[in-house]
């Protein structure tokens, strides 16, 4: 639900990453974070457990500049991935304007990524959004490894409706801002049919 | 799902209804959040106040206490207070749809700022709904073919704003 305020001449969206546990959801924000200068970003806050896990959401407020007069913010965040904290999950799926998959290339994680994107899907539709028509990327993230599944097998398991894919490696930034970039850009064009 | 608009008009009503509140409840801070964590106003000392952290944290919050109390079979619980050494903050749920956060210390007190938080919210209510309407209006307008300031956005205008 993108926010217009015709007050301060500002659009403000919201961005979610969404993805099993570990997948690298926070650390896509992380390297958002630390790559972007400090006039165009508030404070990164991350609610985590004590060892660092994703409790409740991580935030992080990005200014990306001025579309037809009006200041455009994105507000991201990521979800908690663990399976046992759907109830945190869906909450911050509330009002969300465009969503990031972030998938674990491992072998070993693929049944979580399939899981992951179907809870996905069922939380998206309580809300009252549909996977098939809201602002959509997926990365493939984790390349770097070893165990990694070749990327067009994972894109046959995981793309969902032909929506640009990414492979990235978070911890480095591959991939990070062309991800933000595709998924801003669709919840933009979004505001043309309004 | 239908957009959240803020035009100037309401904006300048809203923001003198918390000043005003401000006032009366003899409040540090007081500001408008809506559920999903994006700021509407402030009024107050913001100098030293993060209020784009403080929105998003105050929604989660209230999103969290929400299911809670759907859990027990509440519908909501209308009001939260948290209470510090110095400061406390007051957070009470407007319309249902947006949230008045009054940060207050000694020099009031939650007797005061209940008192005042009653008044201010048929005020917002009022505005809100007025909102609510005009949203509407505008959505009729553009059937008949006025277009909104965001139908022209060009694929260029996107691009340009990741051009560093
Ligand atoms: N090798 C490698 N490690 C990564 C990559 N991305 C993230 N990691 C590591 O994976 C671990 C988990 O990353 P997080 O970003 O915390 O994962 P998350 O998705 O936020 O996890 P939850 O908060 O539990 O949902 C960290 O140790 C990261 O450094 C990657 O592309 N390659
Ligand atoms: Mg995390």
């Amino acid at each position: 639900m993108t926010f217009i305020n015709y007050a301060a001449r500002e659009i403000n969206c919201k961005i979610v990453y969404y993805g099993p546990g570990l997948c690298g959801k926070t650390t896509n924000l992380q390297y958002i974070y630390d790559r972007t200068n400090p006039a165009a970003k508030g404070k990164l806050i991350s609610l985590a457990t004590e060892t660092d896990r994703t409790l409740f959401f991580d935030f992080l407020p990005l200014d990306l500049g001025t579309v037809r007069g009006f200041k455009t913010r994105f507000h991201l965040y990521t979800v908690p991935g663990q399976v046992f904290y759907d109830a945190s999950r869906k909450l911050i799926l509330k009002g969300v304007d465009g969503v990031v998959f972030v998938a674990d290339s491992q072998e070993a994680r693929m049944d979580a990524n399939v899981e992951s994107l179907q809870n996905l899907e069922k939380n998206l539709h309580e809300h009252g959004f549909d996977l098939a028509t809201i602002p959509y990327v997926l990365q493939l993230n984790k390349r770097d490894l070893p165990t990694a599944v070749a990327a067009d097998e994972m894109y046959r398991q995981l793309n969902f409706k032909g929506e640009p894919t990414f492979e990235a490696t978070a911890p480095t930034g591959v991939g990070v801002f062309d991800t933000l970039k595709a998924v801003a850009k669709q919840v933009l064009m979004e505001l043309r049919k309004k | 799902m239908t957009d959240f608009v803020l035009f100037d008009e309401e904006f300048q009503q809203i923001k003198e209804v918390i000043g005003r509140l401000k006032a009366d409840a003899q409040a540090k801070v007081v500001f408008i959040v809506d559920k999903n964590g994006q700021q509407i106003a402030a009024q107050g000392d913001l100098e030293s106040l993060d209020t784009t952290s403080l929105a998003s944290l105050t929604a989660g919050n209230v999103a969290a206490t929400d299911g809670l109390a759907k859990l027990i079979g509440e519908k909501e619980f209308p009001v939260l207070f948290h209470e510090g050494e110095k400061d406390n903050v007051y957070i009470a749920i407007v319309d249902q749809r947006v949230i008045l956060v009054i940060i207050f210390d000694e020099h009031s007190s939650l007797g005061l700022v209940r008192l005042r938080v009653r008044k201010a919210t048929q005020d917002l209510e009022r505005i809100f709904v007025s909102i609510q309407r005009k949203v509407e209006e505008e959505k009729e307008r553009r059937h008949e073919g006025v277009d909104s300031p965001f139908a022209e956005i060009t694929d260029e205008d996107i691009d340009s704003l990741f051009r560093e």
